[in-house]
């Protein structure tokens, strides 16, 4: 349980890393329905002028909220959360993929008791979320 | 695209059962090994009637309403060019287990930039005709010369 009142803007969440494989994109394209090539099909990828297989931004910005989701413990108290997909995680076919770390602070403790988390994703040292933000409606 | 499109609501999606499976998958997909996800007595002990779906899970049931006004000539959108570039969910109450969600998509803007065209679509998701969540994806519509 998170006791609001020692809360303070600026307050870091813990900080999640998650490895992204090709293996993951397959599973994460058949749970999601998303089967765009791009994220699969590395000559494909290539033909279309990118540097390889990438990953679903939608991929990234379900990763990110865990950084939340794991500080609150239960995933239900997120009522918003937005993302922009500035830039795209690529994917080498890499046994351990590549490494994403996912971060977040208190940006806001609203006057009605929620709070917003401003979150961070970054890859190769570049951000790759813009404008991440959840609203978390605290556990009481 | 076709910008006198802008406020057209889709027809009614056909009802997406949601089940422990879905869930778990999509769970595992992004690498989230949270209990809450896929252990049902866990759930309770949060509060829940049954297992609860991810944050981003609704994108499941709103991509694929969203595809099907992406083929619509009358908006006359080019699929193949299409960049998916901001995403907003916006929870009434958490999806869950045995849920049907029914999306409606909403055509809510339509913008020129340069070249491109940037489309907001709004999806509202029901379950048994309650409010459930509320997406807005952006769409990038890249024009020929970017």
């Amino acid at each position: 349980m998170i006791d609001s009142s020692a809360l303070s803007v600026g307050d870091e969440l813990p900080s999640v890393e998650k490895f992204f494989t090709r293996e993951q994109l397959v599973a994460y394209a058949n749970a999601s329905g998303d089967m765009n090539p791009i994220h699969q099909d590395e000559v494909f990828a290539k033909s279309v002028g990118l540097p390889d297989v990438i990953a679903h931004g939608m991929l990234t910005m379900g990763a990110a909220i865990q950084v939340v989701t794991d500080w609150v413990k239960d995933p239900t108290a997120v009522i918003d959360y937005s993302v922009r997909m500035t830039r795209p995680v690529v994917v080498p076919n890499v046994t351990d993929g590549v490494l994403v770390t996912f971060g977040g602070k208190v940006a806001a403790i609203n006057d009605d008791g929620t709070v917003r988390v401003d979150l961070s994703a970054v890859f190769a040292e570049q951000t790759v979320l813009g404008q991440a933000r959840a609203v978390v409606r605290l556990p009481q | 695209m076709n910008h006198d499109m802008i406020g057209h609501a889709y027809p009614a999606s056909q009802p997406y059962l949601v089940t422990p499976e879905n869930i778990a998958a999509f769970a595992d997909a992004i690498g989230d090994k949270n209990p809450v996800y896929r252990d049902e007595a866990y759930a309770k002990s949060l509060g829940h009637s049954s297992v609860c779906a991810p944050p981003t899970f609704p994108i499941v049931a709103t991509m694929a309403a969203m595809e099907k006004s992406f083929h619509d000539p009358a908006l006359n959108m080019d699929y193949s060019r299409i960049v998916h570039s901001d995403q907003r969910f916006e929870y009434v109450r958490p999806i869950q287990v045995g849920d049907k969600l029914v999306v409606t998509t909403v055509i809510e803007e339509i913008k020129a930039l340069g070249t491109n065209d940037i489309a907001l679509f709004r999806t509202e998701v029901t379950s048994n005709g309650e409010p459930v969540v509320t997406g807005w994806s952006k769409l990038v519509v890249r024009g020929e010369e970017s």
